[in-house]
């Protein structure tokens, strides 16, 4: 059944609805959302998670799980509608004529297929290619996709390659037919930061080459107003607002768009001027349909008629929409008053934590693994250290050492200027109160079996050393209200908690001894955006006890937000360290340039030029001599970077370096490699 | 790669040394005098003392394992008590019996138990899925002679269509059959309840893996996507099984065989080990394990060769 | 409209979507309770549950309801064939075959489970101490378990009780110390998963010792892993009692022991087929029960 379609669309989604079936309920995860993208756009669908974008994604390409309810709401493409059509129709759509590219390239690979075989695959059976055709049509894609040595990657499996490498061939695979259209869903999720730059460097480079329309479905706002033209942003399976990216991210018309945007830090945003504005409240469940705006309860300009009312889709301009009454109040929206940031006290000058040479090597299958090679650095009581690195970086092994889960191979350590043995058994319990951890993973950190008031008191018990009841109890609720959470919330166990929620619990739990010094590793990541503002929040209103913190994380923003003094790790060693501020300008590490170069990338207005590095991280088993980070630096000097370690300068504002070269020359060095690099505008 | 196999081998050869070292030690410590069990409780202790020391059997335990065990590796098994026969042609000659019987199970079971398996993932949740689940369940944990005493009972007894002892058959392929089918289906249910699950569980896994995902949203014909991607994944653990299971049967055999009196290795070590006939007993033990021994790693070496990652790296 | 993909079987899971469904009730009981609805909705369970009842009731209480003594001598009726009188007929001794596979239930359900306890007390113990602490133990043990795996339960049992002589005890002793590392296995597979769980590194920055964390931070988590192979084992158990018992190892005379029964009417199997026809089908139902019971479980906790 084909339908006529209007010609100016690659795609069509017509009112579409979808439901999941779990135990004879009907949860819906898609509720008539529109959206036409136009052939050669790249559109981009944002929202945090469990707004059902990947749904939608799936629906686009039919591949929805056997529970998958589709209760109305057309799919256009080629003229026909996707939902109605048959398998081989199908089947001769999909590779060809649209492909999909998706998070996780390593899972996304037939370990046991070589990589030629599988590029092949799509040529020869799109396009009917013979085998000797195929293959060099394959390696002529590598080339595309700028791998190098493409011959060699083609006899190899997927599990030799480096993630940017997979994703590169993921693409290679999906582009093979040059489809009309290509989506993308969270393609750089989960790879390094360099990488993830690199990735979406190659995809602006690629939409140039192939003229494919683009669905890029992501929770990262930078990146989608970076590469898309036009945008939508879901909330709750509905469409809440439809336009022009620049625009919609520029002055945005929902007051949801408005609170994602507010509650992310940017370059600039500091804890000591500017508190994150998180989201109140929480999505609402799965299934549930309030009878109005299905925003209401967090909306700070929430009416009766919203409550009652569900809005349709309101026209803003002629390519504008917003689902919203009041869209034109939006602009004017103030900052919640508790944006306004109370000064906090600066750190003192007395050394917390001194680290020494430390030196920890695994030993894994044969091999050595130098993990952290020679890292010396100082914590001071009441700052936050903010350690930044990529995979590989040995920031995590740190971590361990610092906080007594491992052995260090070599070193010392001093707290509170006595030394520090390294295993936690060793440790005695003053010490374990005074320094303690908050894990990544809230779903993994809390034992499933136990409530929410078990985990608490067990912590209070051992490091608190309460031991009467009535003391515990009285405690718990200090502690538990302390990280913003409810008496309630005490019976509940992990698993009816959400993941804002079970971090709290675990910052509570960190907190329980009052301690001196916590390391926070990666606490956020693995957070919403709007629920990492809150938490970033509570953590910066805790240190007002005079804690602390060693805060890691990838993620320079978040860093800079609430740091007051950083060190870059690469590869097992330490290769800046200094004043925040300082840090962030030149002169500085060129590693530390390069990282601020792809956080800009993916940052909607960060306006700064793309330094690439070369090549892959090399393997912590098999450290590059002299400077480990010479076979990739843009301003490698020669002999002397390979064969000698570099030492430490000190640049004017502070901040120390490891490299041959001196800050003056390194000065100029980088502006000048500023300059030549393309400069990417916002 | 090498040097993966060498690893395998060297721990492979410390576990049979270990075994040897169980098996003697219990064979030795059965109870009863070794000379009083073979003349019997009528002859004089005089002779029975002097039969003991003919035998060797007075001289403390690491002598008697050292001589047995270089013996063993020589090529001399010992005799056997109570036949008075040496021990290793018979072992040899029994242990080709067995394998005999095995292998007309195993050929006749594994490729529909992998093909069932693979069927019901591929059907997963529908009825096939269903049957094929349930029956393999019902027969995994069947007491082999209890399948057995009811092919017996039904197809010997009641309808003649097989003896109800079997023998080792002819070279005539249809005697095969009438010889060995009855004891080989006892073998062949449990060999079926593994063997199924194991394709159908390592199938269902790769069904829901990322990368089948790529191969049907690359659109490539359905044959296509289950031959190459699939099932050049999922059968890797089957495999492994179906190795394993090679040893197992050789076990399994021990029941077998005596419930339809089949001249296996089973049988034999069953009976030496009533009748207290050492030698016979400790050689029959030693053989079926170096038998498992080789299956598994017959195993590990399939999956090597199969797995790229344990290939490369190796 | 439900539009499926084109190849039902090659499907995605919506794992983030549905995790987003936050289970609001998050208590013990509701758990149980909803694990509970779970196996009460699954066919193969209550299938299998009803045998295994109804095989655990006779076991206890088959003296209430037995027709004729399972021990009684009858030397006039010998070897007759099923009749009214005597639904399963008699044996060699006149003996009603009815009440012996009755009675016969009472010694399988006994050893099984026994043994299986054992099994469990030693694998569990083994199984959280390798999975937990690792090391050289750790290596040699299961490097060693490995090898020696799926050696056949028969061969190890035969040689022991051949030893030791046959009885009922050393028949549990035997079977629950070869359980012992096989469970020991499972135990140390799920540990290692949960040991690398960050809530473990938490307890231990709390300072709490080795042995507590096993204990009480592990162990609750892998309680479901540990009752699916209890259950598969208990399976195993019975399987390997039964065959024990046919080779004359186990029970002895005049035991209605239904391996037993089944080795000692093999010879008369020409002329009363049904000594050995019905104990086998009893041991067949229950242990296809016990297996239905075993997957129900495994399918439920899974979810």
């Amino acid at each position: 059944m084909s339908v006529a379609a209007p010609a100016t669309h690659a795609v069509d989604i017509e009112q579409l609805t979808i439901s999941y079936r779990r135990r004879r309920r009907l949860l819906r995860v898609i509720d008539d959302v529109s959206l036409q993208i136009r052939p050669g756009e790249a559109y981009g669908l944002v929202g945090e998670s469990g707004c059902g974008k990947t749904t939608v994604a799936m629906a686009l390409m039919r591949y929805l799980p056997s529970n998958a309810v589709v209760e109305g709401g057309r799919i256009i493409f080629d003229g026909k509608d996707l939902l109605t059509l048959s398998d081989s129709a199908l089947r001769r759509l999909r590779g060809n004529r649209m492909a999909m590219v998706y998070q996780d390239p390593g899972s996304a690979l037939n370990p046991s297929m070589r990589i030629g075989n599988q590029i092949a695959e799509v040529f020869r059976y799109h396009r009917g290619m013979g085998k000797q055709e195929a293959e060099e049509a394959s390696a002529g894609m590598l080339e595309k996709v700028q791998i190098s040595d493409p011959a060699g990657v083609l006899q190899r499996y997927p599990h030799e390659l480096s993630g940017g490498q997979q994703q590169r061939i993921m693409f290679a695979m999906a582009l093979a037919t040059d489809p009309a259209l290509l989506v993308l869903d969270e393609p750089t999720t989960g790879l390094d930061a360099t990488v993830e730059a690199e990735v979406l460097d190659l995809v602006e480079q690629l939409r140039a080459q192939f003229s494919s329309s683009i669905l890029f479905i992501s929770h990262n706002l930078g990146i989608v107003s970076r590469i898309c033209e036009r945008v939508g942003v879901l909330y709750a399976g509905r469409m809440i607002e439809e336009g022009p990216a620049r625009e919609i991210f520029a002055q945005p018309r929902h007051p949801y768009t408005l609170g994602l945007l507010r509650c992310v830090p940017t370059f600039g945003m500091n804890k000591q001027t500017q508190r994150l504005d998180p989201i109140p409240g929480s999505l609402p469940a799965l299934g549930t349909h309030p009878p109005g705006c299905n925003y209401a309860d967090r909306c700070p300009i929430a009416r009766d008629r919203c409550r009652a009312e569900p809005p349709p889709l309101l026209e803003v301009n002629a390519q504008r929409s917003s689902r919203c009454f009041y869209h034109e109040e939006v602009p004017s929206i103030p900052p919640s008053p508790a944006a306004t940031a109370e000064p906090l006290p600066p750190p003192s000058d007395e050394v917390l934590l001194r680290i020494d040479d430390l030196i920890k090597t695994y030993h894994s299958g044969g091999h050595d693994v130098s993990a952290v090679a020679g890292i010396s650095l100082e914590v001071r009581r009441g700052e936050v250290f903010g350690l930044v690195g990529e995979s590989g970086s040995g920031k995590s092994s740190l971590a361990k050492v610092i906080v007594g889960l491992t052995n260090a191979t070599n070193g010392s350590m001093t707290f509170e200027n006595t030394p520090l043995s390294e295993a936690g058994h060793h440790r005695n319990v003053t010490l374990r109160r005074k320094l303690q951890m908050v894990f990544q993973n809230p779903d993994s950190a809390l034992n499933p079996s136990y409530s929410v008031r078990h985990i608490l008191q067990q912590a209070l018990r051992l490091l608190a050393g309460l031991k009467s009841h009535s003391e515990l109890e009285t405690r718990t609720v200090e502690l538990v209200r302390s990280v913003k959470l409810e008496p309630r919330h005490l019976d509940a166990r992990p698993t009816g908690l959400s993941g804002g929620q079970k971090q709290r619990v675990s910052i509570g739990r960190a907190f329980a001894g009052t301690p001196a010094l916590v390391l926070c590793d990666e606490p956020v990541s693995a957070l919403d955006v709007s629920v990492q503002a809150a938490i970033l929040n509570l953590l910066v209103d805790l240190q007002k006890t005079g804690v602390s913190y060693i805060f890691i994380s990838h993620d320079l923003a978040v860093v800079r937000y609430i740091a007051d003094w950083i060190g870059v790790m690469y590869l097992g060693w330490l290769v800046e360290v200094g004043p925040a501020e300082a840090v962030f300008n030149v002169p500085h590490h060129p590693y530390t340039e390069s990282l601020l170069s792809a956080a800009a990338t993916l940052e909607s207005n960060g306006h700064h030029p793309r330094i690439r590095l070369k090549g892959t991280i090399p393997s912590p088993s098999n450290p590059p001599s002299g400077c480990r980070f010479h076979t990739r630096c843009p301003l490698y000097l020669g002999d002397i970077c390979r064969l000698k370690e570099p030492p430490w300068h000190t640049a004017p504002a502070g901040n120390k370096y490891r490299c041959h070269i001196p800050p003056d020359e390194l000065q100029a060095a980088e502006l000048r490699l500023r300059e030549t690099s393309t400069d990417q505008p916002a | 790669m090498s040097r993966f196999l060498l690893k395998r081998l060297g721990l492979a050869l410390i576990t049979l040394v270990l075994v040897s070292i169980g098996v003697f030690a219990v064979a030795e410590v059965l109870p009863g005098d070794v000379g009083r069990t073979i003349l019997g409780p009528y002859a004089p202790q005089s002779s029975v003392v002097s039969l003991d020391h003919q035998l060797g059997v007075d001289q403390p335990f690491p002598v008697r394992y050292w001589n047995w065990i270089s013996g063993f590796v020589r090529g001399d098994w010992g005799t056997s008590y109570l036949l008075n026969t040496s021990v290793r042609p018979m072992v040899v000659e029994r242990l080709k019996n067995s394998l005999f019987l095995g292998a007309f199970a195993l050929l006749l079971i594994v490729p529909l138990s992998i093909g069932l398996g693979v069927l019901a993932a591929l059907r997963y949740g529908k009825a096939v899925d269903r049957l094929i689940t349930i029956t393999g369940l019902s027969v995994i944990a069947l007491p082999e002679f209890v399948a057995g005493v009811i092919l017996v009972v039904v197809f010997a007894v009641q309808l003649g269509w097989f003896p109800s002892a079997s023998s080792v058959p002819s070279a005539n392929p249809v005697d095969w059959f009438r010889q060995l089918l009855l004891p080989a289906i006892p073998l062949m249910l449990v060999l079926f309840g593994y063997v199924s699950r194991m394709a159908r569980a390592g199938t269902v896994t790769v069904l829901e893996s990322n990368y089948v995902r790529t191969a049907v949203l690359k659109g490539l014909p359905r044959p296509v996507v289950i031959w190459r991607h699939v099932l050049r994944n999922s059968l890797l653990p089957t495999i492994t099984v179906v190795a394993a299971q090679i040893g197992y049967l050789v076990g399994g055999l021990i029941v077998i065989e005596t419930l339809f009196t089949y001249p296996g290795i089973g049988l034999l070590m069953y009976d030496s080990a009533r009748g207290h006939d050492l030698p016979m007993l400790e050689a029959t033990v030693l053989v079926i394990a170096i038998i498992y021994m080789i299956s598994n790693l017959t195993a590990d070496v399939i999956i090597a060769m199969l797995n790229p990652r344990v290939r490369l790296a190796a | 409209m439900t539009v499926e993909s084109p190849d039902p079987a090659l499907k995605a899971v919506p794992a983030t979507v549905l995790s987003t469904v936050v289970s609001a009730q998050s208590s013990r009981r509701a758990r149980m309770r909803e694990l509970g609805r779970a196996l009460l909705r699954s066919k193969t369970f209550m299938i299998g549950m009803v045998i295994l009842l109804f095989w655990i009731f006779d076991a206890i209480f088959w003296p209430l309801f037995v027709p004729h003594d399972p021990l009684g001598l009858d030397p006039i009726n010998t070897l007759k064939g099923p009749s009214s009188v005597h639904w399963f007929g008699t044996d060699d001794f006149g003996r009603d075959m009815f009440s012996r596979v009755l009675a016969g239930a009472s010694t399988v359900l006994t050893v099984a489970p026994a043994a299986t306890a054992l099994g469990l007390v030693g694998g569990i113990s083994l199984g959280l101490v390798t999975g937990y602490y690792r090391g050289l133990v750790d290596d040699i043990l299961m490097r060693v378990v490995d090898a020696l795996l799926a050696f056949p339960l028969i061969i190890i049992a035969l040689l022991v009780l051949t030893v030791l002589g046959p009885s009922e005890l050393n028949v549990i002793i035997v079977i629950g110390i070869v359980f012992t590392p096989l469970i020991a296995r499972t135990v140390r597979s799920a540990v290692l998963v949960e040991r690398e769980r960050e809530y473990v590194a938490a307890a231990k920055l709390l300072g709490e010792p080795g042995p507590s964390i096993m204990v009480k931070e592990i162990l609750p988590n892998v309680v479901g892993p540990i009752t699916v192979e209890a259950t598969i084992r208990l399976g195993y158990a019975i399987f390997a009692a039964a065959t024990l018992s046919f080779l004359g190892l186990g029970l002895q005379q005049p035991s209605p022991d239904w391996g037993l029964t089944i080795a000692l009417g093999r010879p008369l199997l020409q002329v009363a087929p049904w000594i050995v026809l019905f104990p086998a089908l009893a041991l067949a139902t229950l242990v296809i029960g016990l297996n239905f019971v075993a997957d129900g479980l495994k399918q439920a906790i899974e979810e």
